[in-house]
């Protein structure tokens, strides 16, 4: 067992509050660099995730055959720990960029999109693949133009998931220091567990992340018109 | 470089696995965080959860908080729970790593108990079962596959994610990876660092096929679908 201090640290009290609006004011500027690292490092990452998810839904969607070992093969990357995964690619990448941890977050992020890109993609009813399938559609272009955009609910729901788990994924980047806003809360910690840095980091992971879930939302209304005359 | 091969003779080195702190402390103290941590999660998830679901009210809320925790870093909570009342060392570990298993056990019990046809539970009644006999004969076994899904989901999350302790200086095996990175890559550490992450993804692996086949074992036979079935698996990532 490591020797574990035994008690908080000496300077423990009032000199070290939980949240201070003098910290914010004086380190605003690395405060927002952490932040915009942080939203930069998920939006790529999101992003490839879903060019790389909906393509593979569409394959399992089509070659039904193919489903089952796509699902489990993004599982078993998915049942791999973080940090065992920033481990291996660490090594290989190097910890000089983010490139590991971008990686790492891709392979999360990908079983949430494809299952749910497959889930929106089946649900699509039979009778509107028929009724395409009538209109003289072909196979891409009844995807494009009518399962596509009748999956656009459970793509949403995918990429939001996706979106909010890669948030708090990107602080344990902060390993090898490149977690934006986990680079915080680790040097806060690290730095005579200086409460107020912790803290503010934290709280900001939680915001960014209800705010990313929150335009993606958004963004799924505006896209899905029909859903909203249906509701209303 | 081949970092693989650097990892491989570091698992080969008996002393790497024997020494103080070294691999088997580490697996010891990562199974018994674990297992505290799942165990504090299923006494407070599945009371609430069943209890919801024999209610057959709370969803929304259940789905609201389950998505909540989603949006909180695991690293958050391992770095603040310290600095509280609960002091350093494993309690706050525990902690953290349960607040994070209580979503999926939670969400799954409810699901597991709502599932259950009305009619079925009209039956019992009519039968002349009281509600807690209801409970304990009919629903209870009837939500079993949830149950050990639940369980199963929030076991292998727990055992991932006892990992990042390390960075708090909490035990567990992310110390052998962790303690690698303090080495250095270039000064022979990277075979640590691989050798760790080998150790940690098998274990979760491990874990993972252990309770799949629990899983099945505990499903009565009648239950037992063609198709496996993994209620809610969406809502419990870690």
């Amino acid at each position: 067992m490591p020797a574990w201090p035994l008690a908080a640290p000496a300077d423990d009290g009032p000199g070290n509050p939980w949240f201070s609006w003098r910290y914010v004011q004086d380190n605003f500027g690395d405060i927002l660099s952490a932040l915009q690292f942080h939203a930069g490092l998920t939006a790529r990452a999101v992003l490839i995730a879903m060019i790389v998810a909906v393509p593979l839904a569409v394959l399992a969607y089509w070659i039904r055959p193919l489903t089952g070992p796509i699902l489990a093969l993004s599982g078993v990357l998915y049942t791999i720990p973080s940090l065992a995964l920033l481990a291996l690619l660490a090594p290989l990448v190097g910890t000089t960029t983010d490139t590991s941890v971008l990686i790492a977050l891709v392979l999360y992020a990908l079983l949430v999109v494809v299952r749910n890109s497959l889930a929106g993609l089946t649900q699509v009813p039979g009778e509107v693949r028929d009724a395409a399938l009538g209109m003289g559609y072909g196979k891409f272009g009844r995807l494009w133009r009518i399962e596509l955009p009748l999956a656009v609910p459970g793509i949403i729901t995918g990429l939001r998931l996706a979106t909010v788990s890669t948030v708090a994924l990107v602080t344990v980047g902060g390993l090898i220091g490149q977690g934006g806003l986990g680079d915080m809360i680790l040097g806060g910690f690290r730095n005579n567990y200086y409460k107020a840095e912790i803290m503010t980091a934290s709280l900001l992971c939680v915001a960014l992340a209800l705010v990313l879930d929150l335009i993606l939302a958004g963004l799924g209304r505006l896209l899905t018109p029909w859903t909203r005359e249906r509701r209303s | 470089m081949n970092y693989l091969q650097e990892g491989i003779v570091w698992l080969n080195d008996p002393l790497n696995w024997t020494n103080p702190d070294s691999l088997l402390d580490r697996l010891g103290e990562h199974l018994v965080i674990t297992f505290w941590a799942v165990l504090l999660g299923c006494a407070v998830g599945w009371p609430i959860g069943i209890w919801l679901g024999h209610r057959g009210r709370g969803g929304g809320a259940v789905i609201t908080v389950a998505n909540l925790t989603l949006a909180i870093p695991t690293l958050a909570l391992l770095t603040i729970l310290p600095l509280t009342p609960l002091g350093f060392g494993m309690p706050p570990v525990i902690v953290a790593l349960a607040v994070f298993a209580i979503p999926p056990l939670l969400a799954n019990a409810y699901t597991g108990l709502r599932q259950i046809d009305p009619e079925t539970r009209e039956a019992a009644k009519g039968m002349g079962l009281s509600g807690n006999q209801l409970l304990w004969r009919v629903e209870l076994p009837l939500s079993m596959p949830y149950l050990a899904a639940g369980l199963r989901t929030a076991a292998v999350q727990v055992v991932a994610t006892a990992a990042l302790a390390a960075l708090v200086n909490g035990g567990g095996l992310g110390e052998i990876i962790s303690a690698g990175f303090g080495i250095g890559m270039s000064n022979g550490g990277g075979g640590q660092i691989v050798a760790g992450g080998i150790v940690v993804a098998l274990l979760a692996l491990l874990v993972e096929a252990f309770l799949a086949i629990v899983q099945r074992l505990v499903t009565p036979r009648g239950l037992r679908p063609a198709r496996r079935r993994r209620a809610a698996s969406a809502v419990a990532a870690g």
